[in-house]
């Protein structure tokens, strides 16, 4: 901890002075009081909320179970209210919007990156150029485009592909990819060319098995954006039969009783949660690149 | 060459090499592209690699782009053909009273949250830098907001600006004596109620971006400062905010950008009331598309986002030029 490369505004001799240290114990307290309660309040209140009947939560907000608990909210809130089945289709979205996006950019970016025919300039930019295009010029076209699409022949409203296909053109997932790909030593490929392998051979047992790392982070937005999203499955999606949680929960508050509808909340944010803490260091990283690549 | 097709390459196997030879008459038969050497030099294999990104992008990207540029020039309601209104579109949406206000939420949102939102993921990055023990932990904390689901957080939220005296933020700032507020239902303390979850929510990851940053201050810089006698808040100001000027100028970009497109805050909190004070510009392009009473008219609606995407786009250049600058030096 006393090496230089480790000091961080303070140094090793500051450390050592004894006001330097009380005030920084004493700052880092407050901070991680602060912390605790609005990182972790909020999230805490809910899990209290969820298996609180209703009237408690609605008289006695921040009391702790003034009249017991009520386990079986939960219950309802997943057989009754169905939040099973929206869950089902948030995590059937999640998946195929995944499985779109890993193809276009592991694919596209190896085509472009490792192949680079003499149209993939041309393609690059073209791809690039989309991340300056804000979503919300999107819209409406691409609503057109999901009611008559090319060479299907009937709309694709009200089916999951009206979500999965439009996720997968994400610029800022061949980008990334592409660039990882790059920064592979290009003597492997020399190699394995040499070796007889062809493009196919050398995506799947080369570039794939090199590229855990980037598919990570790449598969850890997908499925949060998928989760996430909510304007777009609102659109294409009216038919309560195929909503996610997202655009379901809004619906909801309206006509389920609050306690039931607090627990629901609380398992829809119980997944990503459980996400986050166990890939932890992905999801940091992955915030850490959002802001240093995305141009 | 992308236009050739697989059935083309069969058929020109038994004819090989019939391009015009006049055309290049230096090259040797080895260098002549033709369809054959082009398959064999995996030019097909290639493509076929390219293709689920040309498709996807085609079909859900480009193409859209294009007909957004051409359906703010057309009448369109998708029963009779689209007809061409000239710029009429532009001038409907420019006319329209609702899009002032919309347009003067939408900066006040901004404003606000750039006033709530910039400076405490900063200050809580540059103190986080600090900790030496379970930093990973604060970060943990920070990075939680930012993990509850969007929506789920705007109606949690809902419940905690319930405007009656034992909503819970009620309760808590009763107990020093302030309140109740009405919250989201007063047409001036609805959009800062907004601006407050949407900063909860976003803070975490501005927080990680800051944070990586921190770690790239050269160490000597600090110890030179130290030589000069420079005190620990002279070290924030002089070394440490000057080596994050590029990092700070990135994060204010992309929040004026993401502010500036705000939808879900104000459609599920307040669906742009009380009295349109919450109206956003993407809340007017989503009623001019898709509500049932306003509904369909989706000329005004591309016209008004391609004017915002134009507006956006000379920010974003500002935010490339940036990142390049910055990135070489």
């Amino acid at each position: 901890m006393t090496t230089t490369e480790e000091r961080g505004i303070l140094s090793a001799a500051d450390w050592r002075r004894p006001r330097v240290r009380r005030s920084m114990r004493a700052t880092h307290v407050v901070l991680l009081a602060v912390l605790v309660l609005l990182g972790l309040g909020p999230v805490l209140w809910l899990a209290k909320s969820a298996i609180t009947p209703t009237q408690d939560t609605l008289r006695h907000p921040l009391e702790l179970f003034p009249h017991g608990m009520d386990w079986a909210n939960l219950a309802t809130a997943w057989t009754r209210v169905k939040i099973s089945h929206f869950f089902t289709n948030t995590v059937i979205i999640a998946a195929g919007s995944w499985v779109c996006q890993m193809v276009v950019a592991t694919t596209g970016g190896y085509a472009l990156s490792v192949l680079r025919p003499k149209y993939g300039k041309v393609v690059y930019w073209l791809v690039l150029s989309t991340l300056f295009v804000p979503a919300v010029v999107l819209l409406v076209p691409l609503y057109l485009t999901i009611l008559h699409p090319p060479l299907v022949g009937h709309s694709l409203l009200n089916s999951f592909w009206a979500v999965w296909l439009p996720a997968g053109a994400s610029a800022f997932n061949v980008v990334l990819v592409q660039r990882f790909f790059d920064s592979l030593p290009r003597e492997i490929f020399e190699a394995a060319k040499v070796d007889g392998a062809g493009p196919g051979r050398m995506f799947v047992s080369i570039v794939l098995p090199m590229s855990k790392p980037i598919l990570g982070v790449v598969s850890v937005f997908a499925v949060l954006a998928a989760w996430k999203d909510f304007l777009w499955p609102l659109l294409v999606l009216p038919d309560p039969v195929h909503q996610p949680l997202s655009v379901r929960l809004p619906a909801l508050a309206s006509y389920i009783e609050l306690d039931v509808f607090l627990a629901a909340l609380a398992i829809s944010t119980a997944i990503p949660i459980v996400l986050f803490l166990v890939f932890q260091r992905m999801f940091l990283r992955g915030a850490g690149l959002s802001g240093a690549i995305k141009g | 060459m992308t236009a050739l097709s697989t059935g083309r390459s069969d058929a020109s196997v038994a004819e090989p090499a019939t391009e015009p030879d006049g055309a290049e008459p230096a090259r040797s038969a080895r260098q002549r592209r033709t369809p054959v050497t082009w398959v064999r030099r995996g030019g097909l294999s290639t493509l076929l690699f390219m293709l689920p990104l040309l498709v996807i992008f085609g079909v859900f990207s480009w193409w859209p782009i294009v007909r957004a540029v051409v359906m703010s020039v057309q009448q369109t309601n998708l029963v009779t053909p689209p007809v061409f209104v000239g710029l009429d579109n532009f001038r409907e949406v420019l006319a329209d009273p609702l899009l002032r206000k919309a347009i003067k939420n939408t900066l006040w949102f901004a404003a606000l949250a750039l006033v709530f939102g910039y400076p405490v993921p900063l200050i809580g990055a540059v103190l986080m830098s600090e900790v030496r023990r379970f930093r990973g932990f604060f970060t943990a904390l920070a990075y939680l907001p930012v993990v509850v689901p969007p929506v789920v957080a705007v109606l949690l939220w809902k419940v905690f600006y319930d405007a009656s005296p034992t909503g819970v933020f009620n309760t808590i700032l009763g107990w020093v004596g302030l309140g109740p507020f009405p919250w989201l239902q007063d047409h001036t303390w609805a959009m800062p109620s907004l601006v407050l979850e949407a900063t909860w929510a976003a803070a975490g990851g501005t927080v990680i971006i800051y944070l990586a940053a921190l770690t790239s201050v050269p160490p000597e810089l600090y110890d030179a400062a130290e030589v000069d006698g420079a005190s620990v808040w002279r070290k924030v100001w002089h070394v440490t905010l000057p080596h994050l000027r590029g990092v700070l100028l990135i994060t204010l970009i992309l929040q004026i950008i993401g502010t500036s497109q705000v939808f879900l805050e104000p459609y599920l909190f307040t669906a742009g009331g009380p009295a349109n004070a919450t109206v956003t510009i993407l809340l007017l392009i989503y009623r001019y598309a898709f509500t049932q009473s306003l509904g369909g008219d989706y000329g005004a609606a591309t016209a008004l986002s391609l004017m915002l995407a134009a507006v956006l786009a000379v920010l974003s250049l500002a935010y490339m030029r940036l990142t390049r600058s910055w990135s070489t030096s």
